[in-house]
């Protein structure tokens, strides 16, 4: 394993400073477990410096008020979250997400925001978080903070739009509006400790007769280079009528959007294969949970 | 569930299940394995591995590396002497082409598959040894590469070894070099043979049914949670004390000498526990690496690899092809079978493919039979023993056709293998006849369990059968039984504890002595503290270790009966031994039990103490049904396996605890080679997936309990009826999945895995059929006349 400096930041002030002095060779770490799996497999050579952002307040942040609606700091693990009892009641959708993602072991260190961050087009935190609408938090140099919409984060395979010295604080997730639900599914061939061969994240909103959509968000894993929102699919939704063609169209708009590649995970037959299947099981999945049963 | 032979009864020690010896330090951490060795002085080491699956070293400069600080040593194949080509026994089981090994140990010319071991750095610790791994500058010529058996067989295919002799011999697997007077072309076929009886073209003449198909078996690793380590420490007056997790240590010792140019008894080795191995660990890798180190370095030397290591360098099993067919009267008796099996051996001949053609008919009865079988080398590591080597992958071949037949003539399929069931007095296609087995007895009880019986209603789900057989082997084995003063007994044996032999040797000593299982303390000492035992392999070390324990035991029991005919001043035949007691036959206050007779024993004539040393015949031969129910989501083309049950006849259960255990366990592998498990090579030869994570063994939460049922036939070839029960239970599991999703889905699959991606294309295409040109058996006739008859090696099952 190479050698680097650990620094254990305590104000997100001193992370974005040592992050402006290092550039590429620093590398932000909460639960460490992509990053140091990364060093340890050679993945990062350049990253002369981690900085961890376990001890910083404002990143441990999981709140929720009705105004802003949910706000997950970017080193919250995943535990607390899919433990949260509001997180359970009103954003089903992220458990789904963050109770898959490894292993029970591996969800007490691992974070969203790490999961965000390290940008894998097969990440399990991200559709799910897209579909709701969430907004990053960023912190750049000179105390300067901007937000993002979650889907403009990623510009390929392990990449993201941080620009040099910036960093993710938290996402705002906004609140759930009536009459509306989210899933997030995944396909692998064991049931855990594994990674999506296809992920997809929905969320609908209804109408108050729960027979007519009002709008709906699809958002794809593992099947591009990044995260991929399908607004085909959402416009193949607005204002259709809750039925199996309805969601037929729309599952046809997320495999159209889908550019997935051959590797050892699958083919690009088959995954966007799994993209129709999935995408129409997480609409129902979603319309089941915005009915409320 | 437990199906006890009557005479089990007359047992007090075996069939229990006593807490095994070696449990506390497993469960609380405190045993030592491989890499938990660290003497004063220790240096670390690491590999440098080929990046190319084929290539010419042109030149290898370590100058760099050397001059690095911290680095201690570095070595590659200029300081490991070449070998002839010529195969050496090794033991059991274990005969080895010295040239080839000591070519995957190092490098030498060529590089054969991506991870190939070219050079190793000893350096103060394993991070500086990495780096300077990294500057070892190694200029390659990058070759063609050939990674599929069938490709290799065709006569423009690159060739591995450009010298290579295509063998004719089933009972040689490691292959050798052609003579220098033969100026033929070499070819990647490193053996070539058949085994045939009767007269399969009249059998097929007289078939109402014959039906012949194609497979396509994949490799599985083993899968062992401990990665290899090897630690030696070559001492001033040039012998060598090894440490390393093996599954035969004095094979390790052999094999290292060998490679090394020394006298055994300058080779010590040390067992450490093993962290699983089944059949994977039983031939260096590292040893003689770390010796040299050590030499070079004048300091003790550990290597530990990693998990891309074991998986790109450390083999699994062959992956290949199968042609099986077969023709069947209209009353369901198959008359004849005719196979090829075309297995991959990595870049050294090697694969288990006359394992699989000797297993393949095994369980039945088949009056015209011809198997051939082809083992070819690839550019993939070179393959290991993998439970019941070559077994699994015939298995699935055979057990599928016969699903398929029964199914064509509307038969049971438990009912269609009893009317072919092998039975004692029944001559394999390999030659060898049955002796007592228990395979009907395991197809009655298959067909009269629960499992069995019970409705299987639901969309997409699916019950299959299938069978399983595997030899068995065993070897020599040493052991000695001493006596302690406080009435219990040491137990000294030399087969490492893969699978609970500890335990079961414990047992059966125990069971002579009539003492309790917890007052025989085993242990399983060096090469230098026990007398040679052979590795544990072939499910042999409870049949041959517990024999020579037996006989240790035996030994000690003859002895504890003079020495109270001295005390008592009678004739030894006068006494008897029964339940731990010495007694006399007609005077009953003469009556002493063990463990006072065991305080005295240094004032009445000296300590006691009992040697069995035995290379015992008489291995008997394993049979194994599995039924399998499974629900097919024809969405994504995933299994979920919903119940499973293995049924195995197991000869007597020494310990049911570990025998059920190993009939879990072998399930569980054979269920994830058949739905998960895959190689995922590139063009180029690079293993893409090399890691748990992507290589995809089942977890807990992939698997249904297991349900075991232990039928006892014991064996007549071993004092307590042993025969082998670790390798058999992974055969039948592909078969037994493949025929339930034929159930559940309509679609029969001939290609492993059936992965969820291969099964829902399938499902969608309504069929997998695999087709390939059978192979010609031109360049079988090239014999390999200098490397056997060099040492005239013949093995008999």
């Amino acid at each position: 394993m190479q050698a680097f400096e650990y620094v254990s930041a305590k104000s997100v002030g001193e992370a974005v400073g040592v992050l402006s002095q290092h550039g590429e060779g620093a590398r932000l770490m909460a639960g460490g477990t992509d990053v140091l799996v990364q060093l340890r497999a050679g993945r990062r050579p350049q990253v002369k410096v981690l900085v961890d952002v376990k001890g910083i307040g404002e990143l441990n942040e999981l709140s929720y008020n009705d105004r802003q609606g949910l706000i997950i700091g970017a080193a919250v693990p995943c535990y607390r979250i899919y433990e949260d009892p509001t997180v359970i009641k009103r954003y089903p959708g992220i458990v789904d997400s963050a109770s898959i993602i490894g292993s029970v072991q591996i969800q007490g260190r691992a974070s969203l925001g790490g999961n965000i961050c390290n940008a894998t087009p097969s990440a399990d935190g991200i559709p799910p978080l897209i579909a709701l609408g969430a907004v990053c938090i960023i912190a750049g140099p000179n105390n300067s903070r901007r937000e993002l919409p979650l889907e403009q984060l990623f510009a390929g395979p392990g990449r993201t739009t941080l620009q040099n010295g910036e960093m993710l604080i938290s996402v705002r997730v906004p609140p759930p509006p009536a009459n509306s639900g989210a899933q997030y599914l995944r396909f692998t061939p064991r049931n855990e400790m594994d990674i999506a061969v296809a992920g997809v994240g929905a969320a609908i909103t209804l109408n108050a007769a729960k027979n007519t959509f009002v709008s709906g968000r699809v958002v794809l894993a593992a099947v591009a280079p990044i995260p991929l929102l399908v607004p085909a699919a959402g416009q193949a939704l607005a204002g259709k009528p809750v039925n199996d063609e309805t969601i037929g169209k729309a599952a046809e708009a997320a495999v159209a959007a889908a550019v997935p590649i051959t590797d050892m995970r699958g083919t690009i037959e088959y995954r966007k294969h799994l993209v129709g299947v999935l995408t129409r099981r997480a609409l129902q999945g979603a319309i089941q949970r915005a009915k409320g049963v | 569930m437990v199906q006890q032979a009557k005479e089990k009864a007359k047992y007090k020690v075996i069939g229990t299940r006593p807490i095994r010896h070696d449990g506390v330090d497993k469960v609380t951490g405190r045993a030592q394995y491989g890499a938990d060795i660290r003497p004063t002085g220790l240096l670390y080491a690491k590999m440098l591995r080929s990046p190319h699956a084929h290539a010419r070293i042109k030149k290898i400069d370590v100058s760099r590396a050397l001059a690095h600080p911290g680095v201690r040593a570095v070595v590659t194949s200029a300081d490991l002497a070449e070998q002839p080509p010529r195969i050496a026994d090794l033991g059991e089981g274990s005969f080895t082409n010295m040239g080839f090994l000591c070519m995957n140990v190092l490098a030498r010319g060529k590089v054969l598959f991506k991870g190939h071991a070219v050079a190793a750095v000893a350096a103060i610790n394993a991070h500086v040894a990495e780096e300077a791994v990294g500057l070892i500058d190694v200029e390659y010529e990058v070759l063609p590469v050939v990674l599929d058996g069938l490709e290799a067989m065709k006569p423009d295919a690159p060739l591995l070894h450009e010298r290579l002799a295509s063998l004719s011999n089933p009972n040689v697997r490691p292959g050798g070099l052609m003579d220098e007077s033969d100026k033929r072309k070499g070819s990647n076929v490193a053996n070539h043979f058949v085994f045939e009886i009767g007269d399969i073209a009249k059998g097929f003449a007289q078939a109402s049914i014959v039906v012949e198909r194609w497979y396509k078996v994949s490799a599985a690793h083993q899968g062992y949670i401990e990665p290899l380590s090897a630690t030696a420490k070559w001492n001033p007056d040039s012998s060598l004390t090894i440490w390393c997790s093996s599954q035969g240590h004095f094979t390790i010792r052999e094999q290292t000498a060998k490679l090394l140019g020394l006298p055994v008894s300058k080779v010590k080795v040390v067992p450490m526990e093993i962290g699983g191995g089944f059949g994977a660990k039983t031939q260096v890798f590292l040893e003689p690496v770390v010796a040299l180190l050590s030499k070079k370095s004048g300091h003790p030397v550990k290597m530990t690899i990693n998990r891309t290591e074991v998986f790109e360098a450390i083999g699994p099993t062959s992956g290949g092809y199968v042609r099986a067919k077969m023709g069947v009267t209209t009353e369901g008796r198959i008359i004849a079978a005719d196979a090829t099996l075309v297995y991959e051996a990595g870049a050294f001949p090697g694969s288990p493919v006359s394992g699989g053609a000797q297993c393949l008919l095994g369980p039945y009865d088949i009056p015209n039979a011809r198997v051939e079988g082809y083992d070819v080398v690839v550019n993939k590591p070179k393959v290991t023993a993998y439970r019941a080597p070559g077994a699994p992958s015939g298995a699935f071949a055979a057990e599928s056709l016969i699903d398929e037949i029964a199914q064509q003539l509307k038969m049971d399929p438990i009912d269609f293998r009893l009317m072919n069931s092998a039975k004692e007095g029944t001559r394999r296609v390999s030659g060898p006849v049955f002796g007592s087995v228990g395979f009907v007895e395991v197809l009655k009880a298959a067909k009269a369990h629960p499992h069995w019986k019970a409705p299987l209603t639901g969309k997409n789900r699916g019950r299959g059968v299938a069978a399983g057989f595997w030899h068995n082997g065993a070897g020599p084995a040493s052991a000695t039984v001493s006596v302690n003063a406080d009435g219990t007994v040491n137990l000294v044996e030399g087969s490492p504890d893969i699978g609970g032999s500890r335990a079961t040797a414990a047992m059966q000593v125990a069971e002579v002595l009539g003492l309790r299982a917890e007052d025989v303390r085993p242990q399983v000492a060096d090469t230098e503290s026990i007398g040679f035992t052979s590795t544990t392999g072939g499910s042999g070390a409870t049949f041959k270790t517990g024999w020579a324990s037996h006989d240790a035991a035996q030994e000690v029991k003859q002895q504890m009966l003079a020495r109270a005919a001295t005390i008592w001043n009678v004739k030894p035949d006068d006494l008897k031994y029964e339940g731990g007691v010495i007694s006399h036959k007609s005077d009953p206050a003469l009556r002493m039990p063990f463990r006072d007779l065991a305080a005295r024993l240094n004032d009445t004539g000296g300590p006691i103490a009992g040697r069995g040393a035995v290379n015992p015949r008489g291995v008997g031969a394993a049979l194994s049904v599995n039924i399998a129910d499974v629900e097919v989501d024809p969405d994504t083309g995933k299994t979920t396996v919903l119940r499973y049950t293995a049924i195995q006849d197991v000869g007597t259960a020494i310990h049911p605890s570990y025998v059920e255990g190993q009939m879990q366990g072998g399930a569980v592998q054979g269920i994830g080679w058949a739905l998960t498990e895959e190689f995922y090579f590139s063009d180029k030869g690079q293993m893409m997936n090399s890691s748990f994570l992507d290589y995809r063994m089942p977890t807990a939460l992939d698997i249904p309990m297991i349900d075991t049922v232990v039928v006892e036939v014991p064996n007549p070839g071993h004092p307590f009826g042993v025969r082998g029960v670790g390798e058999v239970c992974i055969v039948p599991p592909l078969a037994a999945i493949g025929n339930a999703i034929h159930r559940a889905t309509g679609v029969r699959m001939h290609t492993l895995p059936m992965s969820p991606n291969n099964l829902q294309r399938a499902i969608a295409k309504k069929g997998d059929d695999v087709h390939w040109t059978v192979p010609t058996s031109n360049g079988a006739s090239q014999s390999m006349k200098a490397a056997v008859d060099a040492e005239g090696i013949e093995r008999h099952e």
